[in-house]
């Protein structure tokens, strides 16, 4: 008995192993993989598909999905950037609106899956397609820069420490966490709390194993769907941001693809794609390790190409151990 | 050799899972040309066992043989080869194909070419094979338009256009109605007078005993014993006793618990001309400790109705009172908060949250209530899931564990713990226990007793007019979804219950009611 529960606490968490290993694989042929400076710069890069990836994670868990994510980054950028360039809006009041309407974009996916009956892989990938033209629409296709050059503040989102932002030194030294991956441990501290300890989580993971049955035990299923696609949006606007920090400038070609991308992370951190099952901390390994494979394939001077190979390889050999195995414990 | 009488023997099959042993010891005998009735109480091991005949499963050890051959390692391709072949419950049928496609489905008959399908020639084999078995189904018939019996009947005749010797069927009755049990049972008859072997699994014994040469029983996964059937009326009673003991394990002295009579003058629930999800004008009334029956054939209009009161379906006209106050329950959570519960028929697909934990199932509909803005209340949670598994006794190692794992008796008791936990006053009861073995059924029974008792309503749907009789105080009857009459206690007779589902209204009836 107590093997057993030894075996499935290590199988659980089976993740994190595959973490280590190839972390210390990295390590092994590039010592400066575990430098203070490049761990800095994984935390950096990971923050903003890793704050994605907690509405990601919601709505997979509901057995649906999100492509709009994308794209809804995309015109954060630009919206956020239109307004505080072209329009001379304060950049506070700019991310607000940016988030608020992200945010919006969720409710309208939900709406679209919940009270029209779209499938969400349909929905979401219209929103895609709207979205991301709505950006090109406003930018004209061109690059806004010069967000950060003006707004110094904005840069916060990236900076390196906290003690740089001028605001918060009063309150000491955080070292050298940049903030940007402040915001992301928060939001997985939120996405943790929401799975775990408020009853969301409780309906989340039972729409997500049967919805009729979650309709028939008093679970508001619909309202459910409109709130975690909401979340979707909410945590993609957080993360265009981010990402509009980074860069300084918007483009309406940001974060194309980038869907997938997050769809890997959670997808490889064990949530199934039928629904119902998963962990917060399996998707936080799962951005780790897609993270750290980005950066050690970088620093091993392995091509672009070549990563798009590997990529796919592991999302294809995490999903296919995690169905294999299941498939022998049926038989 | 003695042995070439056995067209199929298992020996000693044993399977192990991880944590768990679905058979231990079964051995079983199938001569040529016998139909074999196994019987055994859910999670008995009846499913592993023919899914160890066909290739399915493989047996953790033990010997399989066909025709005296011992194969050591069953394959779905050997099994077929050598003339095994399965009705499952849920049909292996694609709808979207014809009868004569879905029955060459993965082995077409081409055309000369070898290239091009010859539907021409899959079409007049089919016919062949329907011929054979004197049923009536057009080979071009799409199968999705078929009837269930009929689809059941297509893949009969796969099996045998594929030389079947051996056929399983497992609960071949359960979707079927009345008329189409009957087809079945004769081309069951006519499979064995043509030298097919059949295995029969039903919970229904007295199919079992219409058909079968001999019984076998299982339990826990091992062989009890093996029973020649005597086909004479006189003793069957004496015989269903005698495998209900063999199922269980002990022996069942009453089918129902007593009760003592406690209905209270307070009206829990009352329908004034109800019209909606398809029933028509329907009225009655329900008090707090009555047990309410509601009977009928299949489709009369009973779980409708039900629907309708928990607010999964609208209603279009007519009154709900519920408590003493009108109601309108638009979703089931507002029937839920006015304290009305719902365990529905097919329990793993709207009852029960099978992928999540016990305490997750009892909790779900209380989780608003249990929380601190939104933030559950977990110790809570906790003592009243474990309380309710004590109080109910579902038996389980933890109730961590996931629903899914849980036999239907237990998880029919879970479901009942969520609305007790909800504290509901008015409980739903649509076919409490199908599927469900003797054993549990009794506590089941028990339980909906304890509940009259405190004073909860309970409306219960039933196909099983002994059930319906049984723990019922007063019963009302559907059909075509409309009420054809109402029966109290003293007047529970099966043959009136029967004339009003099948829509007839007797004459001595029409006159009482006139007078």
């Amino acid at each position: 008995m107590n093997e057993n529960k030894f075996l499935s606490v290590f199988k659980q968490n089976a993740i994190w192993l595959v973490f280590i290993i190839e972390v210390a694989i990295f390590a092994y042929f590039n010592p400066k993989f575990l430098s203070l400076p490049n761990i800095v710069n994984i935390s950096r890069q990971v923050s903003y598909y890793g704050i994605a990836s907690i509405g990601m994670t919601f709505v997979i868990l509901i057995a649906g999905i999100d492509l709009s994510i994308g794209s809804i980054i995309a015109l954060v950028n630009v919206v956020c950037a239109y307004l505080m360039m072209n329009m001379g809006w304060n950049m506070w009041l700019a991310i607000l609106i940016s988030i608020a309407m992200a945010t919006l974009i969720g409710v309208l996916n939900g709406w679209m899956v919940a009270s029209i009956g779209i499938p969400a892989i349909i929905a979401t990938f219209a929103s895609q397609t709207i979205f991301r033209g709505c950006a090109y629409l406003l930018s004209g296709g061109l690059p806004i820069p010069g967000v950060v050059l003006e707004n110094p503040t904005f840069g916060f989102f990236a900076r390196w420490s906290l003690n740089r932002w001028e605001i918060f030194k009063a309150m000491g030294d955080v070292g050298l966490i940049p903030i940007c991956a402040i915001i992301m441990i928060i939001c997985f501290a939120v996405g943790s709390f929401i799975l775990n300890k408020s009853y969301f989580g409780r309906y989340f993971y039972a729409i997500g194993g049967n919805e009729e049955a979650s309709e028939l035990s008093g679970i508001r299923v619909n309202k459910m769907k409109y709130l975690i696609y909401a979340l979707s949006g909410f945590f993609a606007g957080l993360a265009g941001i981010v990402l509009l920090s980074r860069s300084g400038s918007a483009q309406s070609t940001a974060a194309i693809g980038f869907e997938f991308e997050v769809i890997t992370c959670v997808v490889l951190g064990g949530v199934s794609v039928a629904g119902g099952i998963g962990k917060m901390s399996g998707v936080i390994a799962g951005v780790l390790i897609i993270g750290s494979l980005k950066s050690g394939m970088i620093m091993m001077n392995v091509s672009e190409y070549t990563q798009m190979v590997v990529q796919g390889l592991v999302l294809a050999v995490a999903v296919g151990v995690d169905c294999f195995s299941k498939k022998r414990q049926a038989s | 050799m003695a042995n070439n009488d056995y067209v199929l023997e298992l020996e000693h099959i044993r399977k192990e899972y991880p944590g768990v042993i679905a058979l231990k010891d079964v051995t079983l005998q199938l001569r040529r040309g016998e139909i074999l009735g196994l019987i055994g109480e859910n999670g008995a091991g009846k499913s592993t066992l023919i899914k160890c005949c066909s290739g399915a499963v493989i047996p953790t050890s033990g010997k399989i043989k066909i025709n005296g051959k011992e194969f050591t390692r069953m394959t779905p391709q050997l099994a077929a080869e050598n003339g095994i072949a399965i009705i499952y419950q849920e049909f292996n049928n694609v709808g979207e194909l014809s009868a004569a496609e879905n029955m060459f489905l993965g082995r077409p008959i081409l055309k000369k070419n070898g290239i091009v399908i010859d539907r021409k020639a899959m079409e007049e084999e089919a016919a062949k094979a329907f011929e054979q078995l004197n049923i009536k189904i057009n080979p071009r018939t799409l199968v999705k338009n078929l009837s269930v019996g009929y689809q059941q009947m297509v893949e009969i005749a796969k099996a045998i256009q594929q030389n079947a010797q051996v056929l399983i069927m497992d609960e071949p009755s359960a979707p079927l109605t009345t008329n189409e049990v009957e087809s079945m049972f004769k081309v069951v008859e006519l499979l064995k007078s043509r030298g097919v072997s059949i295995i029969y699994i039903s919970h229904r014994l007295e199919e079992i005993f219409r058909l079968s040469d001999r019984i076998e029983v299982i339990r826990d996964g091992e062989y009890v014993d093996t029973l020649i059937t005597d086909k004479d009326p006189a003793t069957i009673p004496h015989q269903v006793d005698e495998l209900i003991k063999l199922m269980v394990g002990r022996e069942m002295t009453q089918k129902y618990p007593p009760r003592e009579p406690c209905i209270r003058d307070e009206v829990v629930l009352e329908l004034e001309h109800v019209y909606g999800n398809g029933d028509q004008d329907i009225s009655f009334k329900i008090h707090a400790g009555e047990v309410l029956g509601l009977g009928g054939l299949v489709g009369a209009g009973r779980t409708e109705i039900a629907q309708v009161i928990f607010g999964a379906r609208p209603k279009e006209s007519g009154k709900i009172i519920f408590m003493g106050q009108e109601i309108n329950p638009k979703s089931p959570r507002a029937a839920i908060n006015h304290g009305i519960a719902l365990l529905p028929e097919d329990r793993k697909r709207h009852g029960a949250l099978l992928t999540n934990s016990i305490k997750n199932n009892i909790a779900m509909p209380i989780y608003e209530r249990i929380s601190k803005g939104t933030v559950i209340n977990k110790k809570r949670e906790h003592s009243i899931a474990e309380g309710y598994r004590e109080d109910i006794q579902i038996k389980c190692p933890s109730i961590h564990q996931l629903v899914k794992n849980l036999s239907g008796g237990n998880q029919q008791k879970v479901i009942l713990a969520k609305w007790l936990a909800a504290q509901s006053k008015l409980i739903i009861f649509d076919e409490p226990t199908r599927g469900i073995d003797v054993g549990a059924k009794f506590e089941i029974y028990k339980l909906i007793n304890d509940l009259v008792e405190d004073g909860v309503a309970v409306l219960m749907i039933s196909s099983e007019m002994e059930e319906l009789m049984g723990m019922s105080d007063r019963i009302i009857v559907l059909a075509e979804n409309k009420m054809m009459g109402e029966l109290q206690k003293n007047e529970f007779n099966a043959d009136l219950i029967m004339s009003y589902a099948s829509g007839v209204v007797p004459e001595d009836k029409k006159v009482k009611e006139a007078s």
